[in-house]
């Protein structure tokens, strides 16, 4: 899975992945760091989000899964994630990493560094 | 600034919809209960089995303080409000408190009825309605000897079981000569007469209590024939009128009870009113189940979702003596349009009437063995035709050939440790937990909580009958038509004759055309929509990406380690040493993990990555393979057996059958999988008997057989008829794949689908009528036009290329 010397950005810096277009609406596009991946989300209003790609029920790749409102549904058991908190919605407790993204003239940047709050954002 | 919500009754409905409240909208309102009880809120339900010794008054604790205090909800226990100032918007207790809303929940349940008998309010005289009256009546226990009660119903034997078991002997008055006549009939009432008086329960039936006597408290009772019973106790439970005191007080629009609308609104519509105080569409309800989902409907509006109507109820009842097991719903009755269907066994001690109309079913009494209750109560609630099961429904479903777990659907004998829901591994103990520890009563609060059924689902009829057995007579009545999902009030059917009716074309245009309650609708609808616009219109269709499962947007099946596994069409299970090489050499070629041979006669690559899945098609291509769909809600696999070519008992050319059938066939989407089988003779090796279409040759011809499957619940087919030509099959199997596709629910494999809609229904239309089945037949040809082209070539040349690369790669 993971190449043996990937390097890895420095943190807090804003990384240029593609256009808001490249997302599909009501879909997701992956960023592959190496260690993990990412899923940058794309409601149907537009908002961008980013988490890191692994459910916290069983690993499930989020990206993978249908978008609903503000949510997303786990294709593998169908746990919904919300895509702001990261947090599995009740009654399903866990929560997964948040990643901060920026868009500007509809290129979407994003964060490596995940956000405070989520006990799952090792990077190991 | 948070709105103020107040609530006026702390019980079971009320509380039950602040709690729903607060899963939709937890932090919306400030609120505040009032509660004429000293006590926090509790399951009413429960207070029998307490008089019974067999729970404590904390077993049945359904929010104990430190719940309002987590959520933030100022409780005011043993405080009555008098008076609701409508005007200035606040309600006024008793002793002058005075607390002011935006919006008013009442929920005052209601009181139980007290005969106007000289004597009435002597000592001793009570009702069974609540905690209190439980505590009188056990304290009088312990030093009394005789009980009298007053009412043989529901809560007159509850309450009479409870007191023998406290040591009473009992007598129960009951001015019917039939026990439980809103509930039982002739038969069912003696069958239960007769074990109560086993058990030491005395009756006097068709009498009528004249007076209650004594000096400060009851010594006797007098009858209307003059007789009289020595007692230490009276319990009257003669039945319960809604409590509307307040509510008329505040000039709030009364008949029998709080008049609401669909929203629960009365006619103030700042103010609700939910549970037993309340009357909906001229009908008031005393149990639990259709209180719940007022209550839910009720906390949907006051979040401001704006999802869900109440439509009203039917109801079940059971009773909680131990040992007793009775079952009764609907119109247990029936009239001159009505049939009855009678199953009696004296020495067993079985009876079972169903009251039939029409060929549906229109109510059911049960006594003795209630395991069916809930299959009987389901097609109470569905309206299913019963036609093809009629012959053998008494024996319950069971009978219909659900093989697997025929044993284990007596639920109450399985040990704690025992696995109900295969998929997810979750076991009986488990379940019975959750129902107690989270106070869950309906299968969804299940599914949620411990994700049993919430999977496959086929072990939802066992998670049904525990939740029955746990509660304790009702949990959940479902409105008999179900909406799709959660997102919106239209069921399957309405929504496909919308789509149809209006034109509509898009995912997009259905949700708003419906006034869809949720933004994007969700992982169950969406699919769904996609689906029936698909089969509406196969021309002009354009197929909804983003609304279809990961399986079938990468044309592959997700594995538990998100990689993803590959299986080609291998027509009718036959193969060459050259595509058997063609294989063999694409497999080392990008290292597959796994080959497999599938249950289905084919192979599977397991563990691809989703980056190489266009390269390694591209190669399948090219050696001439094509999708097997094994991911889809579409036609799967055809399987054959050697048949005629070789098999020394084959009497058609079994194989060839397939394949042409699998070339017809392949490429088109279902609202479930879709499954062939051909066998060459009766000994049937490809299992056609097990298949959504299955085709078994015999000598003058081949049979037509469907709606079988394999999978936990085992089906077996019902035969639909005999054809002579191989032309024939195919016509057959076209027009049988087209009503399923334009008649089924999404979701609704073909074995289900026919038990819904009956066998008969589906003859009707190919077996009968000739111009029907031709019909159908065009349409399916005509939407295989659009449907047979191979995903994986187009993917191969690059289209979808989004989905199979990441957006960027870093490191
Ligand atoms: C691959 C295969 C097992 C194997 O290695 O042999 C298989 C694999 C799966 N089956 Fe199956 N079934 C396979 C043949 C069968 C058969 C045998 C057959 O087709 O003759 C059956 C019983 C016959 C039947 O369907 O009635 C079968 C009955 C099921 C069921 C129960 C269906 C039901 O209506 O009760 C499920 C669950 C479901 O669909 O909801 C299921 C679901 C699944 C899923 C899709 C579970 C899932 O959602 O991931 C598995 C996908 C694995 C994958 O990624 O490939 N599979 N499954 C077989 C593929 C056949 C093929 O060539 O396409
Ligand atoms: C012994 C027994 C057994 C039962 N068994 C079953 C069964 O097996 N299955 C079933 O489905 N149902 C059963 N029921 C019925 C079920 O309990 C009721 O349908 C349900 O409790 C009604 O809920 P509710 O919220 O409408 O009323 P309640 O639960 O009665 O709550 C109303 C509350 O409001 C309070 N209140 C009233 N007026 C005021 C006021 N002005 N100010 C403040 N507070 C006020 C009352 O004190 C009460 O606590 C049983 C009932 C009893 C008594
Ligand atoms: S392949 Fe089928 S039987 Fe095997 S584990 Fe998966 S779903 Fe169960
Ligand atoms: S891994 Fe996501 S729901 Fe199970």
């Amino acid at each position: 899975m993971e190449s043996a010397n990937s390097q890895k950005t420095h943190s807090g810096e804003w990384l240029k992945i593609g256009s808001v277009n490249d997302i599909p609406k009501l879909g997701a596009r992956v960023v592959q760091t190496g260690e993990y991946d990412i899923a940058v989300f794309r409601t149907a209003a537009d908002t961008i989000f980013a988490l890191r790609d692994e459910c916290p029920h069983k690993q499930g790749p989020l990206s993978q899964g249908i978008v609903q409102g503000d949510r997303v549904a786990c294709p593998l058991h169908d746990w919904k994630i919300n895509l702001e908190s990261g947090n599995a919605v009740a009654p399903d407790v866990g929560c997964t990493a948040t990643f901060p993204v920026k868009i500007e003239n509809n290129t979407v940047f994003l964060s490596l560094q995940a956000n405070e709050g989520c006990p799952n954002k090792q990077t190991t | 600034m948070k709105e103020k919500l107040v609530l006026v009754g702390n019980g079971m409905a009320g509380v039950r919809a602040l709690e729903e409240l607060l899963k939709l909208a937890p932090d919306t309102y400030e609120i505040t209960v009032f509660g004429e009880e000293p006590h926090p809120n509790y399951n009413r339900i429960m207070l029998s089995p307490v008089l019974a010794g067999e729970k404590t008054i904390d077993d049945i604790i359904l929010n104990d303080a430190q719940w309002y205090k987590d959520n933030n909800i100022t409780l005011h226990k043993g405080k009555k409000v008098e008076t609701i100032d409508r005007l200035n918007q606040k309600v006024i207790t008793a002793d002058g408190l005075a607390v002011e809303y935006d919006r008013l929940i009442i929920g005052t349940g209601s009181q139980p009825i007290v005969l106007p008998l000289p004597g009435a309010d002597l000592t001793g005289v009570l009702s069974f309605r609540d905690i209190a009256d439980v505590d009188q009546m056990l304290d009088v226990s312990k030093k009394g000897k005789h009980a009298v009660v007053i009412g043989g119903g529901l809560l007159g034997l509850e309450a009479a079981n409870g007191l023998m078991k406290q040591g009473m002997q009992v007598t129960v008055i009951h001015l019917m000569d039939r026990l439980m006549e809103r509930q039982l009939d002739e038969k069912a009432a003696l069958m239960l007469k007769k074990n109560l008086e086993e058990s030491g329960m005395q009756f006097l039936m068709g009498a009528q209590t004249e007076a209650i006597i004594g000096k400060d408290r009851v010594e006797k009772v007098k009858m209307k024939d003059g007789s009289e019973i020595y007692t230490d106790l009276v319990v009257m439970a003669v039945g319960i009128r809604p409590n509307i005191e307040l509510a008329k007080k505040a000039r709030l629009h009364c008949v029998r009870g709080l008049v609401v609308n669909d929203t629960m609104q009365t006619y103030d519509p700042k103010i609700y009113a939910v549970g037993e105080c309340v009357e909906h569409r001229g009908l008031t309800y005393g149990l639990v189940a259709p209180l719940f989902e007022m209550a839910k409907v009720c906390a949907n509006h006051l979040a401001k979702l704006g999802i869900g109507l109440y439509q009203g109820s039917i109801t079940s009842t059971k009773l909680k003596v131990t040992g007793i097991d009775l079952f009764s719903a609907g119109d247990f009755l029936g009239n001159e349009n009505t049939e009855e269907l009678v199953y009696q066994d004296e020495s067993l001690g079985v009876y079972r009437k169903l009251i039939i109309e029409k060929d549906i079913v229109k109510g059911a009494v049960m006594y003795g063995d209630t395991v069916d209750g809930t299959w009987y109560f389901d097609l109470l609630r569905d309206q299913t035709n019963i036609t093809d099961f009629r012959k053998t429904i008494l024996f319950g479903q069971a009978h219909l050939g659900d093989s697997g777990h025929g044993e284990q659907d007596q639920v109450a004998r399985l040990s704690d440790t025992s696995e109900i829901c295969g998929c997810n591994g979750v076991c009986k103990g488990d379940i019975v937990d959750a129902i107690v520890k989270q106070k869950l009563f309906t299968l969804d609060d299940v599914r949620a909580h411990t994700k049993a059924s919430s999977s496959c689902g086929s072990c939802t009829g066992l998670v049904e009958s525990l939740l029955a057995l746990t509660v304790g007579g009702d949990y959940s009545v479902a409105p008999h038509l179900k909406p799709m999902c959660g997102c919106t009030k239209f069921t399957h059917d309405e929504v496909r004759t919308t789509i149809k009716k209006q034109a509509l074309k898009s995912v997009r245009a259905v949700m708003d055309f419906l006034e869809w309650d949720t933004d994007d609708g969700c992982s169950k609808c969406r699919p769904g929509m996609n689906y029936y616009l698909l089969c509406a219109w196969p021309e002009d269709n354009t197929d909804d990406y983003q609304s279809r499962f990961i399986n079938e947007r990468a044309h592959a099946n997700i594995q538990k380690d998100g990689t993803y596994s590959v299986i080609p069409r291998m027509w009718g299970g036959e193969t060459t040493p050259r595509e058997l090489k063609a294989l063999a050499e694409i497999a080392e070629k990008y290292e597959v993990p796994t080959v497999h041979v599938t249950g289905g006669q084919r192979i599977d690559f397991l563990g691809l990555k989703k980056e190489t899945l266009p390269l390694i098609w591209g190669d399948l291509s090219k050696a001439g393979f094509v999708s097997g769909h094994a991911y889809g809600k579409a036609v799967r696999t055809v399987k054959t057996c050697v048949g005629k070519d070789w098999c020394r008992f084959g009497t058609q050319f079994s194989t060839q059958m397939g394949i042409d059938l699998e070339k017809l066939a392949w490429g088109s989407w279902m609202p479930h999988k879709f499954k062939l089988a051909v066998s060459g003779c009766p000994r049937n090796c490809a299992e056609a008997t097990i298949k959504d279409f299955g085709v078994v040759a015999v000598d003058s011809g081949w049979e037509l057989h469907v709606g079988g499957n394999g999978g936990v619940k085992v089906r077996a087919t019902d035969f639909l008829c005999s054809v002579k030509t191989s032309e024939e099959v195919k016509e057959y199997c076209a027009a049988f794949m087209q009503l399923y596709r334009e008649q089924a629910h999404y979701l609704e494999r073909t074995a289900p689908w026919i038990e819904r809609v009956g066998l008969s229904f589906v003859k009707e239309k190919i077996v009968d009528d000739e111009n029907e089945r031709k019909q159908l037949q065009e349409r399916f040809l005509l939407s295989q036009k659009y449907a047979q082209i191979d995903p994986w070539a187009e993917r191969a040349k690059g289209m979808d290329a989004h989905e199979f690369a990441p957006i960027i790669k870093v490191g």
